[in-house]
């Protein structure tokens, strides 16, 4: 195991270091360079199993893990099924015994209700990655966000953070604001007030009920997907009402600093949550968090997966 | 039946404000004296000494589920009745949402022929609100009755029909019957599986507001006043519900309410590790809930402690924590966690006794409650010193799901006589 990284999973940010989150991002940029070479692949996880176990569907996610393991030459699986497999008899921890019975090195689980990775992880020897679950974490999604900050801010201590949306039922929210938090980012949630969930202020943030005074002065704009699919229609009258309100526009825009970044986990609703041209503006740095997700997931799958720091640098 | 001499313990009969150390004389399946250096009985009968235990009047739960008919896999009556004989319980209401649910006669029959058969404790079984808890037509109330339902619940579920809730509250008055009212609503809990607070913030749980209990109560009271219906709350879990229930007594309103241990015991934040054992509806409330309830249960705001006693397999909560069966079992904990109540100042040991037994006796009008000579040999014996940890693994309930195993705990029932019949008794005693 890497200095600075001694977890055995990654479950989530809340219970990370600084430490521990900078050694994450730094092995991050390195691996990016991988995606430059005309070979993208390494030999740092031959003979390694990983399972991508996605029991709720998204395919960027699960293909941005796929390419991270195929980079460290790890033999990779995915199993894909719907959550509701329970109906058919097979539970969480039916699922989890099988895989276990079939000793992977590293499980990354994508799972609808809160907790089931940590279930996961008391139940199997493997280490378990936390790919979202329910409305709990996404802990890679945190790190990469962190790491495209980063890149662009070179420092993450001390920048206004502004997240806009569905916090309540968003992982990607609480993943951020924990991994921000602790990176000593000043952390604004923002959204109606039926977005916030109560007492989201004790997470680290301030909360804004209207986005425009939660836009002054930001460093970094990071919208969140209106998730129409988890009844989130029933806490805002139409899209067309919430993209007037509470949509990122260029004049809204213009309330943050003149070189804040503009950020998307994706899927984007365009037009609803942010404006076509914010989206595709010279501001957005939405695709380089795409490529920056798959570097965060090898350096991720990396330390789980055993890998030595020195080997890497030596490389 | 041989007669039994409890001797030199002391006897807590809060219901004739008695506290002293005496003697107990109990036969033919009453209560025949307490006094002070009674005289050995015959040679047929038990003499017990208890110094150092008290000796109260047996205790009584208002609250249980039996899982019988329909769910034997969970807990049938032989299990739940003999969990709760350990516990120091002498009787047990049964919650009526078995399969089928209990909403008519036959039901209430197999019951009660059951527990006849194969209970340890006394068994009064609850009948349903409405016919198959659905909330629409009420049940056959008359005659639920007649076969020995004391009171009518929907519980599982809040009646959520404001015109049905109003008439079950009228008929029921024809026969005197308390509803017993879960109170939820659930277009407002909409499924969540934890209190809606700072917790569920930080784990991500779907969560439902403590408002969905205390607005449905909002809505009986008013009722209440319109009907004078008698009403009893189940499982209060929260400090609006408390000021509810006692804006409502002051009133004079016929209102009376119950608390769980659990929610004594334990606030949202247990559910940090998405353990399905503390996943229960009413769910854990903040810790400024949980004191609201505590004072509530020292002013007597609270009329009674009830386990909510609801076992459940393995199959129910190896799960995620969203998808687990709501409900924890609490026959075999619930006195250890009171004794608990006293050590902390929340409760006396008489206002203990007050809340387990003549408080629910009350509330339902039960026999029992008192050790009055004459009154049914019901008895509990608890030793307040005794030091056990909670293992799970030998408890006489079927279920597990317990949130206190390994807990240590302080206080134990140490005898526990129905009818003057010893149903229960620890090994210290030879009988
Ligand atoms: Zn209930």
């Amino acid at each position: 195991m890497t200095k600075g990284f001694t977890q055995r999973h990654l479950l989530g940010m809340e219970k990370l270091s600084r430490e521990e989150i900078t050694t994450i991002l730094d092995l991050g940029e390195r691996f990016l360079e991988i995606a430059d070479r005309p070979i993208k692949k390494v030999p740092t996880l031959r003979g390694k199993t990983v399972i991508n176990l996605f029991l709720e569907p998204s395919t960027r996610t699960r293909t941005s893990f796929e390419i991270a393991a195929k980079r460290l030459s790890a033999d990779g699986v995915n199993f894909t099924a719907s959550s509701s497999s329970t109906v058919k008899g097979e539970t969480l921890i039916d699922t989890a015994m099988n895989l276990d019975a079939m000793n992977p090195d590293i499980v990354v689980i994508r799972h609808a209700q809160a907790g089931s990775a940590l279930l996961l992880s008391q139940r199997i020897r493997a280490a378990i990655v936390n790919a979202g679950d329910g409305a709990h974490e996404h802990p890679t999604q945190a790190l990469l966000d962190a790491s495209t900050i980063r890149a662009h801010k070179k420092k993450i201590e001390g920048l206004t953070v502004v997240i806009c949306g569905d916090i309540d039922h968003s992982r990607v929210a609480r993943s951020n604001i924990f991994a921000l938090h602790t990176l000593g980012a000043h952390v604004r949630v923002a959204g109606p007030r039926s977005f916030l969930p109560i007492g989201v202020e004790n997470l680290g943030c301030q909360a804004y009920d209207r986005i425009e005074p939660a836009l002054e002065g930001a460093d970094v704009v990071m919208m969140l997907r209106i998730q129409l699919e988890r009844k989130a229609g029933n806490r805002f009258p139409n899209t067309r009402e919430y993209a007037r309100y509470f949509g990122l526009n260029p004049r809204r825009l213009a309330l943050a600093k003149p070189d804040a970044i503009v950020m998307h986990p994706g899927p984007m609703n365009r037009g609803v949550e942010i404006d076509p041209g914010v989206a595709d503006g010279p501001r957005s740095v939405i695709l380089e968090q795409v490529s920056r997700g798959v570097a965060i997931r090898m350096a991720v799958l990396y330390l789980l997966g055993g890998g030595s720091g020195e080997e890497w640098s030596k490389s | 039946m041989p007669d039994i001499l409890l001797r030199g313990g002391r006897v807590l009969d809060p219901a004739r404000e008695f506290d002293a150390e005496a003697d107990v004389l109990l036969k033919d399946g009453k209560v025949a004296a307490i006094e002070r250096g009674l005289p050995t009985p015959g040679k047929d009968s038990k003499v017990i000494d208890v110094k150092g235990c008290w000796v109260g009047p047996g205790l009584i739960d208002l609250h249980v589920h039996l899982r019988e008919p329909g769910q034997e896999y969970k807990e049938n009556i032989e299990t739940g009745t003999a969990a709760a004989a350990a516990g120091g319980f002498s009787a047990v209401c049964c919650m009526p949402n078995t399969s089928p649910p209990n909403d008519t006669r036959a039901v209430t029959d197999l019951i009660v022929q059951r527990a006849r058969e194969k209970g340890s404790v006394r068994v009064y079984p609850i009948g349903c609100i409405t016919q198959g808890q659905k909330g629409d037509a009420l049940a056959d109330m008359g005659e639920l009755q007649e076969a020995g339902c004391v009171a009518v619940s929907d519980d599982g579920h809040g009646v959520m029909n404001s015109e049905v809730m109003r008439r079950a509250l009228e008929y029921a008055r024809s026969f005197r019957m308390p509803i017993v009212q879960h109170c939820e609503d659930s277009t407002l809990s909409a499924g969540g599986a934890m209190h809606e607070g700072l917790a569920s913030t930080r784990f991500g749980i779907r969560a439902q507001p403590a408002a969905a209990e205390s607005s449905m109560l909002a809505r009986d009271l008013e009722l209440v006043v319109l009907t004078g219906g008698r009403y009893h709350m189940a499982h209060i879990s929260c400090a609006e519900s408390v000021r509810l229930i006692r804006e409502a007594k002051q009133r004079g309103l016929p209102v009376t309410c119950e608390v769980t241990p659990h929610n004594l015991m334990l606030t949202d934040e247990a559910c940090a590790g998405y353990d399905t054992f503390f996943k229960m509806n009413p769910p854990l409330r903040s810790a400024s809930d949980q004191a609201a309830l505590h004072e509530a249960l020292s002013d007597g705001t609270i009329d009674a402690i009830a386990t909510d006693h609801a076992p459940h397999s393995p199959v129910e909560k190896e799960v995620e924590f969203e998808q687990a069966a709501n409900g924890v079992i609490g026959l075999e904990t619930a006195l250890a966690l009171a004794v608990e109540l006293v050590g902390a100042g929340v409760l006396t040991p008489a206002k203990l006794v007050v809340r387990m037994s003549a408080g629910p006796a009350k509330v339902l009008g039960l026999p029992g409650g008192s050790l009055a000579p004459g009154a049914p040999a019901d008895v509990t014996v608890i030793d307040p010193q005794a030091a056990w940890t909670c293992d799970p693994t030998r408890f006489r309930s079927r279920a597990r799901n317990t949130p206190f195993g390994g807990r240590a705990m302080h206080g134990r029932a140490v005898l526990t006589v129905v009818g003057g019949t010893i149903v229960f008794s620890d090994e210290r005693f030879v009988v």
